[in-house]
């Protein structure tokens, strides 16, 4: 699977592991859920850990783990949801979280400017073809009133 | 008046060219339904019962003579050859192709307009006092700052999809003229015991299905701390605002459910980590107000006799005057209200002739600048009390001086049933009738001042329950019926009107309110407005009165 990732289209190498289901080898991410409970096991993990957010999870429980995580991926079970937006935006501004943020799920590709400007430097389409609406979409405004992550 | 550097052109530009490529997308069935209908609502598009609705910003009101021309020309070309003014001071087209709606954002972008977040679960346009600038009660002008407002909420990419749309007003008045309490933010200019002049912070008031009075969150806030402050609200209520119902979704519910207490300190926790990164600076503050310069007023415009004389001599203009013009801070000038309830004409709209005639006379004696009030009539701000007989003959022949500002007829009325699809009852039909009823223009200037607000369904778009007779059209077994309040009020002294009984049918509205009328006018104290003496004697005379004939 491809993703857009700093405007560039490359290889997804991450894989999502069901809170039932065992790690594995390679680049892992799990739920909020997955992540509390088998905390140690997670960081002993081979590969790197990601972490899958919800809307509800927030990142306030988050804060003292983020070290520890490579990718926190935000996942819109609804375009409407705006709440991911700031979630993206605490991160990036409050918490200094360095690593990708991958906005995946069901959000369109006409929000991506906004989702760059909050942080999020990475696209999972829910489609794949909708990677070129990621990347001309990515480029919808040249000016902008306010500050915020970029 | 604000003029867009290229940065502001270049971003409703831009707007326009992404709002081309989803319309053509949506036309492809490249974006479904569902997903097309956010991204149009944010670009003022609604569909209606009939055809599209294109909801166009009016920035705090404020419009050039220009943009009054092109608002005539889209009105001519794309529409019916008329336009309707809304209570948030913008500018509704009932009948644009939706085709051709990104070839009409590209007319307003010519002049510095657009329909950015006019709808949609977003930052809506900030509205303000239509007096802002010329009145004598105020602390300081709020355009600047509305203009500031204007900016930081125009594409702001953490707060495009809230649970639920959110409005912002401001007034730098003594007299609450822009329904400040009734926003989910208020913003008050005040001055503190210092001398200083900075902002008195309300929240989660609002209109609709729950009408709720907003509460000081902040009694005094810096200006520098503006924009933090509304940063914090909105990220708050981003965070926190309920999602799973649209109608327990707008801010107002948040503080209710949360308390105010509770929810002002989550705000204030959040600002203290904001603040003081986020100064507003005192230079761009200074820069902005540069911008809202008062005109170059004529001196001894006050020695003018010829006004008097008119007055004197002609009682119409005299009255007009009376009614229709509002004091001036500057002596010799008048602030001119433009009536747009003529009789035999849908409260709020204009045709395009009236709006070319009107841009010409704004440049003629207005210094080219014309105003929306929230109530739906238009202002030419800065009338040389010599040029005020020439001008409300123009007026006159326009249909544009009926001299009934702030009176029973002087109506806040919605599209209603004949138009949006929303509705449960007709409004349009029914300010007619009660037009009709009152047709004694000396009665209705003995009734004096009365705010009267119908709106077709509880959506409440023209904010009945803040009318001081406010009517809500219900839908009872597919008829239309109209609901009545008495005593509400969206100024100083805000109130929630009072339920006067059950519903009357639609054959008995009109006679309902001339019935109230009646009441008030046989019962009144001396010198005592409709609203004080309902607040004096409650419904109860009122309530007798209509049930009893009914």
């Amino acid at each position: 699977m491809q993703l857009v990732k700093d405007k560039e289209i490359v290889n997804d190498t991450w894989r999502y592991v069901p809170d039932d289901g065992d790690f594995g080898d390679g680049d892992i991410t799990v739920s909020l859920a997955r992540w509390k409970s088998d905390q140690q096991s997670l960081l002993n993990h081979k590969g790197k850990v990601g972490l899958r957010l919800l809307p509800s999870d927030g990142v306030d429980g988050i804060v003292d783990d983020l070290e520890n995580i490579q990718l926190i991926e935000l996942e819109f079970p609804d375009f409407a949801d705006g709440r991911l937006f700031s979630h993206a935006w605490l991160l990036r501004s409050r918490y200094n979280f360095r690593n990708e943020i991958r906005a995946i799920g069901h959000y369109i590709p006409d929000q991506v400017f906004y989702l760059s400007r909050v942080g999020v430097n990475a696209f999972l389409p829910a489609k794949s073809s909708d990677i070129p609406f990621v990347l001309t979409n990515l480029n919808d405004f040249t000016v902008k009133y306010q500050n915020s992550v970029n | 008046m604000y003029q867009y550097t290229e940065t502001d052109q270049t971003l409703v530009d831009e707007r326009v060219a992404q709002f081309k490529r989803q319309t053509e997308q949506y036309l492809k069935g490249e974006l479904t339904e569902d997903q097309f209908r956010a991204l149009r609502l944010r670009n003022g598009l609604y569909v209606q019962t009939h055809a599209p609705l294109l909801r166009v910003a009016g920035p705090y009101g404020l419009l050039n003579s220009k943009q009054v021309r092109k608002l005539a020309y889209i009105a001519r070309h794309y529409d019916k050859n008329y336009c309707h003014f809304t209570t948030r001071q913008n500018i509704q087209f009932n009948w644009p192709k939706l085709e051709l709606v990104p070839e009409i954002l590209a007319e307003l972008a010519s002049v510095q307009m657009h329909a950015i977040q006019t709808s949609g679960n977003c930052m809506r346009n900030t509205t303000t006092d239509h007096l802002a600038g010329v009145c004598v009660d105020e602390v300081e002008d709020p355009r600047p700052y509305c203009e500031i407002i204007r900016q930081w909420t125009t594409l702001h990419p953490e707060f495009d999809y809230l649970p639920r749309k959110f409005k912002i007003a401001v007034s730098g008045a003594l007299h609450d003229r822009a329904a400040t309490q009734f926003h989910d933010i208020g913003l008050h200019l005040v001055e503190n015991d210092a001398g200083e002049i900075g902002f008195r912070v309300l929240v989660g008031g609002g209109l609709g299905r729950t009408p709720i009075i907003g509460q000081v969150i902040k009694p005094f806030l810096e200006k520098k701390h503006l924009l933090s402050y509304l940063e914090a609200i909105l990220r708050i209520y981003n965070l926190f605002g309920r999602r799973d119902n649209k109608y327990k979704a707008r801010i107002k519910i948040l503080v209710k459910e949360s308390g105010l207490d509770h929810f002002s300190d989550r705000v204030e926790k959040e600002w203290l980590l904001l603040r003081d990164a986020n100064e507003l600076s005192a230079e761009r503050i200074a820069a902005m107000k540069l911008e809202f310069t008062p005109p170059a007023y004529e001196r001894d415009t006050a020695n003018d006799t010829s006004f008097e004389e008119h007055k004197a001599t002609n009682k119409a203009f005299a009255t007009w005057v009376d009614h229709n013009t509002a004091i001036h801070k500057v002596p010799g000038y008048k602030a001119v209200f433009l009536s747009l309830k003529a009789p035999d004409s849908p409260p709020g709209d204009m045709t395009d002739t009236q709006l070319d005639a009107v841009a010409d006379l704004s440049d003629q004696y207005s210094f080219g600048e014309v105003r929306v009030t929230h109530r739906q009539n238009l202002v030419l701000a800065d009338i040389k009390q010599a040029d005020l007989f020439a001008l409300w003959q123009h007026l006159d022949a326009l249909k544009l001086a009926t001299p009934n500002i702030g009176t029973a007829t002087d109506m806040i009325c919605c599209p209603g049933l004949d138009f949006c699809s929303l509705a449960n009852a007709g409004s349009i039909g029914i300010a007619k009738e009660i037009n009709e009823a009152l047709d004694d223009m000396d009665y209705i200037h003995d009734i004096g001042d009365i705010k009267i607000n119908m709106s077709g369904c509880m959506n409440g778009c023209a904010h009945q329950s803040v009318g001081h007779i406010g009517i809500l059209g219900v839908d009872k077994k597919g008829a239309e019926w109209y609901q009545i309040t008495l005593g509400g009020s969206s100024e100083n002294e805000a109130a929630i009107g009072e339920r006067l009984g059950p519903s009357v049918a639609k054959d008995q509205i009109t006679k309902a309110i001339v019935d109230i009328l009646d009441v008030y006018i046989k019962n009144r104290l001396e010198d005592e407005s409709f609203l004080d003496m309902v607040n004096r004697v409650g419904i109860t005379p009122f309530k007798e009165q209509v049930y009893a004939t009914s």
